[in-house]
């Protein structure tokens, strides 16, 4: 994890040395400082020698300044290489999941990723700042301050070790407390978020069943929890304070006593003594950081792990090695077929399905709730790759063909489909960048868009907003379908695609598809009998098996299920509208 | 140790404007207005917590000066002396000791009262907020985006902790250093004190600048991230379609010109902001400086005289007086490190007063709901204001109803219909049409504009809101369960239902089956979106929610929508007795739910097109004939 992580500083390596570098010269400065001080006032001021104390003025002076400009240039450069850390840690999550395969899109939750793409980066990077900025400093301030009162007094030294082991044991132990309630406080933080997000979302659940005062409790037990937590937790920190300055003051109060003493004796001048003071508070200040650097480091542990998981994330659909790059026809052909869910219940979605379409054919696909139906039409473009068996297109296995060609190939107008925030016009390219506007015009009137867009102010240069919102249900799908149509594809393949258009412009969708699109082999599943009953061949899903592959008539008379369906939706439309519901049953099932 | 930034992993990375173009004046009302919110519940704690402060100060100054005392009247006599006498040094830092013990005990007093008080007020205010959030109207939350709402609750409350606990004492603190170095130094030597007072000066314009051009820089940062954060968020909702239309790459050299753009203004603000730090400390060695080359040319001058006074130093001053110099340094470049996080809080605690400021939803309703008891019979009942009780039938009636979600926007017009007692009655249109408008209006999620809505005769109006609310089963389009066990999802409809009844509505509802096929069965722990079950599994539940809730009138919203047409054959007995004997409406797109309504409403556009029993419309040939045979116009 942490070498993923460490890779990601790249170009900003420069950047990353040069900041300890930097901050470690302006800290030499710093210690400097006090010893110079020392002589200021035992050569100067004591002996009553004014040169000396402009002398070692000056000199303290150009230390500071020299300080100043380490200082400023540390400065800058640990904010050249934080930024760029983390602009590459975006850029290498966000390559890797364009990379990802629906089945590891199904293994993230969108939100997930887009947390870890800025929360949990930003996180990173303060981290990651603070390292460079003070866990260099802190350390070798203390050892540079630790040599300094060597150097000036070993025996008084001797203090400071004996201050050390007390408030090193006590950090120690307040940290390590520290950190295991604190892993508990995001537990809490997740169930108090839990808390708001069923409120948020639920509302009308919550108001229609006049739970507020119920769900109140609920928050408040969760919201009182994170606070004991915290309040545990940081009663433990209150305590790095004072147990700091107490030690400060013991050493104080003994260096003041065997100072006097050596001074008295003459081993000691009272500039050395002085500095003295200086160096315990700073080596002492130098722990207390190095332990507050300590806590937020594991903190951000959380984070980078987190970050690390999709960057390291291998794909588990990739482009063959000699791909092949064209796809003959829309022939599509499936071999003893099976496929589960990677981190499903293992049961196989679809099982042992054999299948054989001919290219330019009409197929329709029916079948209940997850009986496998959009499973069946994600394999033909390898948006999933199969368990067992072959799925075969244009007489080629799909796993050989280049993952473009066989996308460009296979339009697939999904059920939970999106349109990006843009113009019509660009939404529409997506389909073909090179496209003209005639052809824009084109796959609109087939997918019986160009009605309403021709109605809309601007036309083909209307804004969309994100996700369609200005859109209704019903053209939102019509776009889709334009959009797919726009790739001129060998395999079309409709995902319950017209659900939320009547049907009388579902049935003209369809008859401008067998006019506009006669070579293409049109797959299209549906829940309606009366979308599919036109179909050169359908076919009946029921619990991850093939149970019917015919017309419409011959179904009609054989198919148990096929008769099922047809008699509760028989006498005509059978549906007057679809809902606008969220999830599908599989969309959810799959995120489990 | 910024804690809060890391905590708020509920909602999505917000974008926090350092600078989003608040007067000085509004902060400045937040400010007083977050300060009076921490005061009212902590008066006394505040108070201790002042005189801790005062105390240690005190204790710091009094540390700080002994050094003078050590050297000039201990050391210097002592080395003078021929037999040097150690026991009145021991006696005076056995003294000292004894306050610098006080000073620590305060100084713990004061952050363990500190801790009390900041997450004592986040509390209150996560407590505030949820109890407010729970009152307002559902408009509220139709039209705000719900990673924002959550982002109050951890993000905008975490921000507070920092401020409350270490930025207020810390200011009070900062001023109670200065004002007590200052008087020290005044009273130690009058002309340090000038030079002392002049570096401070240059210090404050030198931060007060570089805080202003840092600031103009993290308004571009907070711009171009927002920038960035959008358009992540869109592509990887969207990124099955990217996978689809290989729109890999454009959508990665995108992301990398937005990406690049907030690395280079992340980078300038950092730049500067980093730069404080180094500045304010060399300028604290250069007024050190300053004031040993002054102090030393004063004591070996003879002193200097200002304004007739004639002032000698000593060398023990000196040193004293360079640490009161440090001390006097250290408050100014403290504050101008925290005055960003500051600012960041106060928008924070905007975003959560402007919540807790939301109008909550206006309830006039005088007509309660009783339950039934053994006296009064089976039956639920209302109750007005002066006693007066009947029963609940459940008729409800529709007069002449205009509706828009928002005034100029009229959505439903003119709707006028009348559900008797234990009807069924059915809506039917395209998405759009106001169907689910209509029910959002009987149960008061949104009020009319004109027009009125009866319930057995009484005005929506006139009754409690909750009590209404309590007399209506809902089954929502959008199903949700919440977290916690399938047993405690269906006893959601009703708290003090037993698990035999909970189960006994499973039961009527047909879920007993797939509940029994679950991992723990009624005990399996489901997550806020129901991850773990089908859409149709969901629905179950949510209409078993409602049967046990055993209410007189029921809504149900595409209620069966995602049950495939099989399995609503299974279930459709269950629902036949649940809906027997209850005025039920019922919206629907499947003809085999429709048909059997004592009246089915068809609406276009708002508007109520036709009306009648599944005969009568059949008869008129119109839009619900044409939508029924699929022969579309």
């Amino acid at each position: 994890m942490l070498t993923t992580i460490l890779k990601q500083i790249g170009r900003y390596r420069t950047a990353t040395w040069l900041t300890p570098a930097m901050t470690s010269m302006e800290v030499v400065m710093d210690v400097l400082i006090p010893y110079v001080t020392a002589r200021l006032i035992d050569e100067g001021i004591n002996a009553g020698n004014l040169e000396k104390v402009y002398l070692n003025g000056a000199l303290m002076v150009g230390m500071a300044g020299l300080s100043l400009l380490f200082g400023i240039l540390a400065g800058r450069f640990a904010a050249e290489a934080s930024a760029g850390f983390a602009a590459n840690l975006r850029d290498a999550m966000f390559r890797n999941i364009q990379r990802f395969s629906f089945s590891d899109i199904d293994k993230y939750s969108t939100s997930g990723l887009v947390t870890r793409m800025t929360t949990d980066v930003s996180n990173l990077q303060g981290a990651f700042q603070m390292l460079l900025r003070v866990t260099v400093r802190s350390p070798f301030r203390l050892v540079l301050s630790i040599v300094m009162c060597l150097l000036i007094d070993a025996r008084l030294s001797l203090i400071f070790v004996f201050a050390l082991v007390i408030l090193a044991s006590a950090m120690g132990y307040i940290i390590s407390h520290v950190a295991k309630t604190f892993s508990k406080v995001f537990q809490q933080y997740d169930a108090l978020n839990a808390r708001v997000h069923d409120n948020v979302s639920a509302i009308r659940v919550v108001k229609a069943f006049v739970r507020e005062d119920y769900e109140r409790k609920r928050f408040d037990k969760a919201a009182e929890g994170l606070y004991r937590l915290f309040v545990r937790a940081e009663t433990l920190m209150a305590f790095n304070h004072p147990v700091m300055n107490l030690v400060v003051y013991g050493c104080i109060i003994s260096l003041s006593w065997f100072g006097a003493h050596y001074i008295v004796a003459r081993t000691l001048t009272t500039g050395e003594l002085t500095s003295l003071f200086t160096y315990v508070m700073s080596i002492l200040m130098s722990l207390m950081m190095l332990s507050m650097v300590f806590v937020q480091l594991t903190m951000s542990a959380a984070s980078a792990s987190r970050i690390a998981e999709v960057i390291e994330e291998e794909p588990d659909i990739v482009n063959p090695k000699h791909p092949v790059m064209e796809v003959k026809n829309g022939q599509v052909e499936f071999n003893h077929v099976r496929f589960a869910y990677k981190g499903g219940s293992g049961e196989y979605a679809l099982n042992n399905v054999q299948l054989s379409i001919k290219s330019g054919e009409t197929v329709g696909v029916i079948g209940g709730t997850g009986s496998g139906k959009s499973t069946l039409v994600n394999l033909i473009s390898r948006l999933y790759d199969v368990s067992k068996g072959t799925v075969y297109v244009g007489g080629v296995d799909v796993r050989n063909y280049d993952l473009e060609t066989l996308r460009n190939a296979v339009a697939v107008v999904l059920q939970q489909n999106t349109l990006f925030s843009g113009t019509v016009r660009d939404n529409l390219l997506w389909g073909n960048p090179q496209a003209t506007d005639e052809q824009c015009r084109q796959a609109c009137r087939d997918a019986q868009a160009d009605e309403f867009i021709s109605r809309m102010p601007e036309e083909y240069d209307t804004w969309i907003e994100q996700g369609g919102m200005n859109l209704s249900g019903g053209q939102r799908q019509r776009l889709c379908i334009a959009r797919a149509l726009m790739k001129n594809p060998k395999v079309l393949v409709l995902d319950d695609s017209t659900s939320a258009c009547d049907t009388a412009t579902d049935a003209r969708i369809r008859e401008a598809f067998s006019r506009a699109l006669p070579g293409t082999t049109k797959i299209i599943i549906s829940g309606r009998i009366l979308s599919v009953k036109d179909c050169d061949r359908i076919i009946v899903m029921d619990g991850g098996k093939v149970v019917g592959y015919d017309t419409h008539t011959d179904l009609l008379r054989t198919n148990r299920i096929y008769q099922e369906i047809y008699a509760i939706q028989h006498e005509g439309g059978g549906d007057f509208d679809q809902p606008r519901t969220g999830l599908t049953g599989k969309e959810a099932r799959r995120k489990k | 140790m910024n804690l809060g930034g890391m905590m708020g992993r509920g909602g999505r990375g917000r974008t926090i404007y350092i600078d989003d173009g608040k007067t000085r004046t509004e902060r400045k009302a937040t400010l007083l207005r977050l300060t009076r919110y921490v005061l009212r519940n902590y008066k006394v704690s505040f108070l201790v917590v002042a005189m801790c402060i005062l105390v240690t100060s005190v204790t710091t100054l009094a540390s700080t000066l002994f050094t003078r005392t050590l050297i000039d009247q201990y050391i210097v006599p002592l080395t003078q002396a021929d037999n040097p006498e150690y026991a009145s040094l021991a006696q005076t830092l056995f003294k000292l000791g004894l306050i610098l013990l006080l000073g620590v005990i305060c100084s713990y007093a004061h952050s363990r009262i500190m801790i009390n008080v900041s997450q004592g007020t986040m509390l209150r205010l996560r407590k505030a907020l949820f109890s407010h959030m729970e009152q307002l109207p559902v408009k509220y939350f139709d039209t705000h985006v719900h990673g924002d709402i959550m982002s109050t609750y951890t993000n905008d409350v975490d921000t507070l902790r920092q401020m409350i606990g270490q930025s207020l004492p810390q200011a009070f603190n900062s001023v109670i250093t200065l004002v007590v170095t200052f008087t020290s130094m005044v009273v130690l030597s009058v002309p340090l004190t000038l030079v002392s007072l002049l570096m401070a000066v240059v210090m404050m314009v030198v931060t007060g600048r570089l805080s202003r051009r840092s600031r103009t820089h993290f308004k571009a940062q907070q711009q171009s991230m927002a920038g960035l954060n959008g358009y992540v968020e869109e592509m990887l909702t969207g990124q099955r379609v990217v996978k689809v239309f290989c729109h890999e790459q454009q959508a990665i050299e995108r992301f990398e010109q937005l990406n690049e753009l907030f690395r280079t203004s992340a980078t300038k603000a950092n730049k500067i902001a980093n730069v404080v730090m180094p500045v304010n400390g060399n300028l604290g060695n250069l007024s050190y400086v300053l004031i040993a080359v002054v102090g030393a040319w004063m004591a070996l001058s003879g002193g200097i005289s200002i304004g007739g006074m004639h002032c000698t130093i000593t060398l023990g001053t000196i040193v004293s007086f360079l640490t009161l110099n440090k001390n006097f340094c250290q408050p100014i470049s403290h504050v101008s490190q925290q005055i960003n996080s500051i600012i960041a809080a106060l928008a924070g605690a905007e975003r959560v007063f402007a919540l807790l400021d939301e109008e909550p939803e206006q309830d006039s309703g005088t007509v309660t709901l009783i339950q039934p008891s053994s006296s009064d019979g089976p039956y639920w009942q209302w109750q007005e204001e002066n006693g007066q009780r009947r029963r609940v039938e459940g008729g409800v009636e529709l007069e002449e109803v205009d509706f828009g979600y928002i005034k100029e926007k009229q959505v439903l017009f003119n709707i006028c219909l009348q559900a008797r007692p234990g009807q069924k009655i059915a809506f039917v249109g395209g998405t759009g049409a106001g169907k689910t408008t209509i029910t959002n209006l009987i149960n008061r999620f949104y009020d009319i504009q004109h027009g009125r809505i009866l319930y057995d005769g009484i005005g929506v109006d006139r009754i409690c809101k909750s009590h209404l609310r309590r007399s209506l089963g809902m089954v929502l389009q959008d199903t949700h369960l919440f977290t916690g066990s399938v047993m405690d999802n269906i006893r959601y409809g009703r708290l003090d239902a037993s698990d035999q009844e909970c189960i006994e509505a499973a039961k009527l509802v047909g879920a007993d089956d797939f509940i029994r096929r679950l991992a723990d069965g009624y005990q399996t722990q489901l997550n806020s979106d129901g991850g773990n079950l089908s859409q149709g599994e969901r629905q179950l539940l949510n209409i078993a929610r409602a049967a046990v809730a055993d209410p007189p009138v029921l809504i149900l919203d595409e209620a069966t929508s995602s049950i495939d047409t099989r399995t609503e054959i299974l279930v459709g007995q269950g629902m036949d007795s649940l809906m027997k004997g209850r005025t039920t409406f019922v919206i629907a797109h499947r003809l085999s739910t429709v048909r059997g309504a004592d009246l089915i409403v068809v609406l276009e556009q708002g508007h109520i097109i036709e009306q009648g029993t599944h005969q009568e419309l059949m008869d008129l040939k119109g839009k619900y004939f044409q939508l029924f045979t699929g022969n579309g116009l």
